[in-house]
């Protein structure tokens, strides 16, 4: 594998920087706030500078070779190395979850969770940003799996401490599910290196010797990744930790959860498990395929049946980590370049559903489908950008969400040589159902909640005329929760800072989806004629 | 044989000395039964060197007495503390150490 | 990063030809425009959409008038023209490059130029129509970003433009017939369009992936060339059903039986959308689409492939016209029989295509656009001005025709376009249908045919006696004056002289679906507010803003025929768009046949099957020629035509005007008769499709299908992991209690406890007196020193 080793302090840099503001965090005391606050939106601004100045240096001609190549020794008793690298794949992801970091960060500004103390709640972010980071630029196993658990932790204790009602269930319920996947992930990581003639666990030489196993070790190794990475997914039937971590967890949380979290697993398919193992892939393929089409189809369901916005928002993820699950399973470029774009899009809209979702619970104390109604009347642009999301969700053309979906169902008909036709064809009919029951359970959503009139619950006395009452109709809003005072208003400035970015990225790669595609297109076919030079 | 009697003089000094130790009552007592103890010890390392023609004995012996005299300064020290809080040096008094 | 080289042909093409492209760019900016500054502008951002159409119209012009240009240049030297196609990288996978960019050929001018141009007719209404509509700048902003999806699609070169365009449309429905979202009826059909639209393009998705399978790629010059050149017979089944699953997608799109049920409800709308998305253009993309790959369906579903009576596409689009021309006669909202004729007509296009008769099926898009948006905008215009926002035929409207001549003239004219009648546009495009389904020998549809022709007249008379003619009654009595008699009011003689017109015996939630519909008023803050100056010469009608467009509709009602007339030999719309069908037309026969035809045509032809023969030398498929135009041929259709006018008005005048004609006898008939009452509840009822859908699979997939899933996650697949982890804990415990407690912990306190024992033993050792410790030193050093001479001796 050729690498290039300009500028080579970048990866470092940017991965740990947010370290150096958990550090100074640490030496103040937690009851300064506000100054808690800017050092983590100053660290982790910095962090996306870096991040940035990443993409400067990025040589786009050559974004199928790992730039920024550093490879030290670290742990040289097991023969892992401090090895790192960014190419096509994982440069969206990266640039992705600094972004991500940045706006939540940005967005704690006025949305502190209940359980208050944001000296903790910063810190473990930015460690969480660590984690997320490390795991994108890693190439090698001990270090993945390193960054990997690393993020776990973190999230372990956002969830617990500044979560809903059932938190503790939830955080344990997620910490365990991940938990028991690692382990088995491990143990087909040691496995990888023994089969290897236990020299290295850098990537660059697992990819060159693991498709040398033969096929049936190959097989069991991959199934012990399979487990880890579908966990993390999730994949049915590995997923009945995410609505509940979704739903309890802060909205920071959920953001960071849907939008990074779990692109680690679908990202440690196609950096580890496939490449590596090109024949246990294949085997295992079309049970990937089967799966993913039955989480469309599941998820899907599942929302419908939601009376909670936030749960249904969660449950839509499985379905959509179906559609990149299934173009994964394709084993091809189309197929795996959907994936990738998938991943991006659906970190980018699903996270911005669960910033809406945040924000109407914080106003209006419920999420409750049922009780909600006429948001476009008392909040028309905060219901204007669910309406936006819940489209580009849906998979609308000229929004991000359709480059995830669509090339993975044609990559779906069109699979790999090697895998079954009839049954990948069948697996596309289904899925493209589930574009459908996407349609429908998100603009039922929209409907029973932007559409319509407020219920007297929120609306107070004024309910009946809306239009153009709408804003002293907001402002005058009395609703008989004691603890608070009317907060039913529209999107402020924080939120505004926090979300436009979102909201341009989805319209932008979803009209010019090719600002992506050039990037990882490259890499991804590469990764691909490696996989169909090791399935005989 | 030189070496005989040397020995046989500190032999008989280690014991006054040992019986100092375990009998008497006076701390102060006790201390000088160590010094006693002690210092048959330096004459025997006095005795070897010059039976060997060797002077390692003879700097190990001025080690000793060095040693001891730190010794001796603490423990003196250490018993008038104990004079200062009890009044009293009898050792039979005192057990703290207890276990 | 232009992919490939530009298809320019051999004849360079003219700046418009080139830069095609712009004319949905151009709407597409500035509906960011009016969502962003449309607010601060003086009118609120309709003056931006409407400069921005008028700018996409004109570059459509140019591009009209450099492509006849250029189809001019071509023959007869070079045949058929060439498309100009331009496309830049949109995206890339594999390597392989897909674009985005235009391309034009005579289908796209033609769609260009109609969108563009009844597009800025609609916006000129609604700037009066909507006027004062709490959601204003909404509005003009969706009817922007509406056409400019219609316009992305029908210049796509390629499936995936096609479907962005596609798509855009059907969010700009969702948005524009749920316009005045707080009443549910209104969000419900805003839902069900979407929604309905969106379970056919599953089939868009699919067949879209079975292209890309079969041929690929997805451009769509290419799959017209490969599959007429035969290179898809190799997979002919799979060729069929990518077909059917991209027609599926038509059929949601273009409302077709089984999905047509979302157009009616579509009404919703605000009018001008209604006139825009559903009768003109939106509705007809499903069409398009048909025609824009035809060779795909042609030779998927073995059109004109001898012995073959049927096909899908002829049999759905044959259905179509009949069902809804029959729905068509129970409405009392004028809309709804619009739209139902809607759906009837789309069902001539679908007919025809699968007939073979493509021109003749284009042709029909052609003037369908420009006689039914004139309908639709009349229809507003009554309402707006007339029925005070009411579109209840029966309740509202009557006997205004005198007060509103612009408006019933342009009406009449697109009637009788709409009927068939000679030399009104729409006769000469729904004639080619019917005698291509003759000549073709697809009896059955011909039959179709001239009775869909009589359906559309009885129906559309009916409502123009209701709407014009007779007694005004309710909004429209006090528009024109006259005392509001409920004596004469249609309504009030329900119980006993309309029985089959009832509206009394509508079901519960019809009678809902039509409170909600049938008045357009819930959008205006302020009925009242002051209108527009009218047209000079007709003072009593609606404002210029709504009557001028009316009347250049109407006028083009009756002309837009005049382009391609069979009648009189004259092929210039033909010859025009031909080398879009992607398919070379079969002359010979037809040459043979009537060799002695006009010279002038027969050279034309000549031309033609020339230059088609070199275009597409490799082809072995080609669609037959239109058939030549004979009086005899029409007439079966045209004395249908008649008899209906004649039949529907007497029974009109019979039942609403409660005149004593030939017809009496029938009057009331639904109520006496078991049969006829049965069947006029079926129509009712929309032949249950509707309650089919929404009552039993909506509900269904909603409810019990959805609980059940989440049933299954949180009782089985969480139980199995709440049971993983109780059980975990349970064994934990057990092992914590037994094993760890007893034997590991055991081992533990058992050291411990023998430690704590020999300390107690050895306690007494350490008294604490520095005497004892002393002889216990000493003690031991002489035990040591003893063992240790021992041991040396």
């Amino acid at each position: 594998m050729e690498v290039l080793t300009n500028d080579n302090w970048i990866l470092t840099v940017g991965t740990f920087l947010p370290l150096v503001g958990v550090l100074v965090m640490l030496f103040i005391p937690a009851v300064e706030e506000t100054l808690h606050k800017q050092i983590a939106i100053v660290t982790s601004g910095a962090t996306l500078a870096v991040g940035i100045w990443t993409l400067v240096l990025f040589d786009y001609d050559q974004s199928e070779k790992l730039q920024f190549w550093v490879d030290e020794e670290w742990i040289s008793v097991i023969r892992s190395g401090y090895t790192i690298g960014l190419d096509g794949i994982s440069l969206p992801l990266y640039i992705l979850s600094m972004a991500v970091t940045f706006l939540v960060a940005i967005y704690t500004w006025d949305n502190m969770p209940d359980a208050g103390n944001p000296k903790s709640f910063l810190m473990l972010m930015m460690v969480l940003q660590v984690g997320m980071a490390g795991s994108f630029i890693a190439q090698d196993l001990i270090l993945f799996f390193v960054f990997f658990e690393v993020v776990l932790l973190p999230m372990y204790f956002m969830i617990g401490v500044w979560g809903g009602e059932q938190r503790q269930y939830a955080s344990l319920k997620f910490f365990l599910y991940t938990m028991f996947g690692s382990a088995l992930m491990l143990v087909a990581f040691l496995a990888l290196f023994f089969q290897t003639d236990a020299v290295s666990f850098g990537f660059a030489h697992l990819m060159d010797a693991g498709a040398l196993i033969d096929r049936d070790t190959q097989i069991w190794i991959f199934a012990g990744m399979f487990v880890g990475f579908a966990v993390k997914v999730p994949m049915f039937p590995f997923h009945t930790w995410l609505p509940d971590a979704h739903t309890q967890a802060p909205t920071q949380g959920s953001v960071i959860l849907a939008a990074i979290l779990l692109k680690l697993g679908t990202y440690g398919f196609v950096r580890i498990a496939i490449p590596m193992l090109p024949q246990g892939a294949e085997a295992w393929a079309p049970v990937i395929g089967v799966l993913a089409v039955i989480g469309i189809i599941y998820g899907a369901l599942g929302c419908l049946a939601q009376t909670d916005m936030k749960r249904l928002i969660a449950f839509s993820s499985v379905a959509h980590m179906g559609f990149v699950m299934l173009g994964i399973s394709t084993l091809t470029s189309l197929g795996i370049n959907a994936a990738l774009f998938g991943m991006v899009a659906h970190g980018l809209i699903t996270g911005m559903l669960f910033f809406v979702a945040g924000s109407i619970k914080h106003r209006y104390h419920t999420l409750e489908i049922k009780r909600l109604s006429g948001l476009l009347i008392q909040m028309p642009k905060m219901g204007w950008i669910l309406g936006f999301a819940a489209m580009a969700s849906l998979g609308l053309p000229g929004l991000a969400g359709f480059w995830g979906e669509f090339p993975a169902i044609l990559a779906a008909w069109n699979p790999h040589p090697a895998l079954n036709q009839d049954l990948f064809r069948t697996l596309t009919v289904i899925a493209a159902l589930g574009t459908v029951l996407a349609a429908g359970y998100l603009l039922w959503l929209y409907q029973r909640t932007a559409f319509g009139t407020p219920s007297d619950e929120f609306s107070g006395h004024d309910s009946g005329h809306g239009g153009h009452a709408a804003h002293s109709l907001s402002a005058a809003a009395n609703h008989d929760h004691d603890d608070h005072e009317s907060d039913i208003h529209d999107v402020n400035t924080i939120e505004w800072i926090a979300w436009t970015p979102f909201l341009i990225a989805i319209l932008v790669l979803g009209v010019y989806p090719q600002l992506m595609f050039e990037v990882m297109d490259p890499a991804v076919t590469q990764l691909v004629e490696r996989v169909g030079a090791g399935i005989p | 044989m030189y070496a005989a009697n040397f020995l046989l003089l500190s032999a008989v000094l280690f014991s006054i000395g040992v019986f100092g130790v375990i009998a008497r009552r006076n701390a102060v007592m006790v201390l000088m039964s160590i010094e006693l103890i002690l210092n048959s010890v330096n004459l025997n390392l006095i005795a070897f060197a010059l039976m060997n023609d060797n002077v390692d004995g003879h700097i190990f012996a001025l080690f000793v007495i060095a040693v001891a005299a730190a010794e001796v300064g603490v423990g003196l020290a250490m018993v008038l503390m104990i004079y200062r809080n009890r009044r009293s040096i009898a050792l039979d008094e005192l057990s703290e150490m207890k276990g | 990063m232009l992919l490939g080289a530009e298809t320019d042909g051999v004849v360079t093409a003219g700046w418009f030809l080139q830069n095609a492209w712009l004319i949905p760019v151009i709407p597409a900016i500035a509906f960011f425009g009016i969502l962003f500054f449309g607010k601060k502008l003086p009118r609120g951002g309709s003056e931006l959409g409407l400069i921005s159409m008028v700018a996409a119209f004109t570059i459509a012009a140019g591009t009209a008038w450099q492509w006849v240009d250029r189809v001019h240049a071509y023959s007869p030297e070079y045949g058929e023209a060439e498309p100009v196609i331009r496309q830049w990288t949109w995206w890339q996978s594999g390597g392989t490059e897909f674009g985005i960019g235009q391309q034009i050929d005579g289908l796209s001018v033609t769609m260009l130029l109609l969108v563009a141009f009844i597009s800025t007719l609609v916006l000129v209404y609604s700037t009066e129509y909507v006027r004062g509509d709490r959601r204003y700048t909404h509005f003009f902003a969706s009817i922007t970003l509406f056409s400019a999806g219609m316009l992305t699609m029908v210049i796509a070169p390629n499936m995936v433009q096609l479907i962005l365009g596609w798509e855009i449309m059907g969010l700009c429905s969702f948005l524009l017939i749920g316009h005045w979202w707080e009443e549910q009826a209104n969000s419900r059909a805003a839902l069900k369009a979407f929604f309905t639209v969106r379970v056919g393009d599953m089939g868009l998705l699919v067949g879209t992936a079975m292209l890309l399978g079969i041929f690929g790629t997805l451009d769509i010059l290419e799959i017209n060339q490969l599959t007429a050149e035969g290179a898809a017979d190799d997979s002919k089944n799979l060729l069929m059903w990518t077909a059917v699953a991209l027609f599926i997608a038509c059929i949601g799109k273009s409302g077709q039986f089984p999905l047509h049920t979302w157009l009616p409800d579509a009404m919703a709308g605000p009018t001008p959308v209604s006139s825009l998305l559903h009768s003109s253009t939106m509705v007809v993309a499903g069409v398009f689409l048909v025609a824009r790959i035809y060779p795909v369906f042609y030779v998927g579903l073995d059109i004109n492939v001898a012995g073959q009576q049927f096909n899908l596409i002829a049999v759905i689009g044959g259905i179509t016209v009949l069902i809804a021309a029959l729905l068509a006669f129970v409405q009392d909202d004028i809309k709804k029989v619009l739209a139902y004729s809607t759906v009837s007509q789309l069902g001539y296009m679908m007919m025809s295509l699968g007939i073979g008769a493509w021109t003749a099926a284009v042709f029909h898009i052609w003037t369908h656009a420009f006689f039914k948006c004139c309908l639709f905008l009349a229809a507003g215009s009554i309402s707006h001005t007339a029925s005070h926002h009411s579109f209840d035929m029966k309740k509202d409207m009557g006997g205004i025709w005198r007060k509103m001549p612009v408006t019933t003239g342009a009406w009449i004219a697109s009637t009788a376009a709409l009927c068939g009648v000679p030399y009104f546009s729409g006769f000469f495009s729904k004639d080619e249908i019917i005698d291509s389904a003759r000549a073709y020998d697809y009896t059955v549809f011909y039959y179709v045919g001239i009775i869909g022709a009589f359906m559309t007249t009885a129906y559309m008379t009916r409502a123009t006696y209701l709407t014009f003619f007779g007694t005004p009654r309710g909004a429209a009595a006090h528009f024109m004056g006259v005392a509001h008699d409920t004596s004469h009011e249609v309504h009030g003689h329900a119980a006993d002289a309309v029985g089959a017109e009832h509206a009394d015996d509508h079901l519960p939630e019809h009678a809902d679906a039509h409170d909600a519909h049938g008045h357009d008023a819930h959008g205006h803050d302020d009925h009242h507010v002051s209108h527009s100056r009218p047209l000079p010469f007709a003072k009593t009608d609606s404002p210029w803003q709504i009557a001028g467009p009316i009347l250049v509709l109407g006028i083009l009602a009756v002309s837009a025929g005049y382009i391609n007339m069979p009648v009189h030999k004259f092929y210039w719309f033909e010859h025009q768009t031909e080398s879009a069908i992607g398919l070379p037309i079969a002359h010979e026969e037809e040459k043979s046949a009537d060799g002695g035809e006009g010279a002038e045509a027969a050279a034309v032809e000549g031309e033609e099957a020339h230059g088609g023969d070199e275009a597409h030398s490799e082809a072995i498929y080609s669609v037959p020629a239109p058939p030549k135009f004979k009086w005899v041929n029409a007439a079966p259709g045209l004395i249908l035509v008649a008899l209906g006018f004649a039949i529907s008005l007497g029974m009109s005048m019979a039942v609403f005007g409660r005149r004593k004609n030939l017809f009496a006898p029938f009057v009331g008939l639904t109520r006496r008769n078991r049969i006829a009452r049965g069947g006029h509840t079926v129509l009712v009822k929309k032949y249950g499709l509707d309650s089919l859908y929404e009552n039993i699979i909506v509900r269904a997939v909603a409810y019990p299908f959805a609980k059940a899933a989440y049933w299954f996650n949180q009782n089985v697949i969480d139980a199995v992991v709440n049971g993983a982890g109780r059980s975990g804990k349970l064994t934990g415990e057990w092992i914590y209690r037994n094993v760890d407690q007893r034997v590991v912990d055991g081992a533990v306190n058992a050291s411990g406890l023998v430690a704590s024992e020999s300390g107690h033993a050895l306690q007494p050792v350490q008294s604490g007196k520095v005497n004892q410790y002393g002889a216990l030193l000493f003690g031991a050093a002489a035990v040591g020193a003893i063992v240790l001479i021992l041991i040396n001796a």
